[in-house]
């Protein structure tokens, strides 16, 4: 497993630890009165649970799994790396903006974070483009190629 | 495919099509709204989530020759908890909302203790087969 796909696994298991936690109190409030802030946290629980535990989940096992490119003419196997760690990093600074961050400052975070989850899904569209590729043809001894 | 992942991908689709038929008694209105929540947990938690769990249990990395999988019985009893709790929320989140009797809060409150061990437990269990190949790039 690629650096990069371990550190989206290991952060989409994180924001799955912390969504459950966060799901559980909700539910639990419903059945006893916990606190009057509990509501509050309905934004951050979808946030983290679908684009930090989901969709990032999704996308490690991508990067990880989706054809390589080096017979391609890349330099790099997975060819372009860079909008897959721009992908990364916005995805997490957007759940911790819509999440945390709306909690402390509003709807302003809430509306930056879920632009940086924008970006950060059309970054990882733009890395994974190039790999969406049928299989090379085979080359083997028929063709008198090694 | 270990015997966890066949039966976690089983469970995912009965949860699935349990999420669809409700959604169509909602749409439908046979259903009151009570119901909405149960509709979406029951795809994206019992279904969409479930089906993860049990395909990465299957294809993550192994953490040993002698134990692959690490400790299979924890897996078990993190399906167990889910489906439980899936079961037991699906049964006592539209009793609270409609008429919030004693034994349905205290359902409500076992389901959501269930549910989230369940979480924490796959997490724990995958977290350590989340790892480089030696000698592999980046």
């Amino acid at each position: 497993m690629p650096r990069l796909s371990c550190y989206m696994v290991r952060s989409a298991l994180t924001h799955l630890g912390v969504g459950f936690v966060i799901g559980g109190l909700m539910l639990a409030h419903k059945a006893v009165f916990i606190h009057p802030a509990v509501p509050a946290l309905l934004g951050w629980h979808i946030h983290a649970l679908f684009f930090g535990w989901t969709l990032q989940f999704a996308f490690g096992v991508a990067y990880w799994t989706f054809p390589r490119l080096t017979s391609w003419g890349f330099r790099h196997p997975r060819g372009r790396p860079g909008f897959a760690w721009a992908a990364f990093i916005l995805l997490n600074l957007g759940v911790m903006l819509a999440g945390p961050g709306a909690l402390a400052a509003g709807p302003p975070a809430q509306t930056a974070g879920t632009l940086a989850e924008l970006l950060g899904i059309g970054a990882f569209g733009l890395h994974l483009q190039p790999r969406l590729r049928p299989p090379l043809p085979r080359v083997g001894p028929a063709d008198g190629r090694p | 495919m270990p015997a966890l992942t066949r039966w976690s991908i089983r469970a995912a689709l009965i949860n699935l099509l349990a999420a669809l038929g409700l959604g169509a008694g909602l749409d439908t209105g046979l259903l009151p709204e009570a119901f909405r929540p149960v509709f979406f947990h029951l795809f994206m938690l019992g279904g969409v989530a479930q089906f993860i769990f049990g395909v990465a249990w299957w294809m993550f990395p192994p953490l040993s020759r002698e134990r692959p999988r690490g400790n299979e019985a924890a897996g078990w009893a993190g399906f167990v908890l889910l489906n439980a709790g899936m079961l037991l929320r699906a049964l006592a989140e539209p009793a609270v909302a409609l008429s919030p009797a004693p034994w349905a809060r205290v359902v409500l409150l076992l389901s959501a203790a269930a549910l989230v061990a369940a979480g924490w437990i796959f997490a724990t269990l995958l977290w350590p087969r989340v790892k480089p190949r030696p000698g592999k790039e980046a």
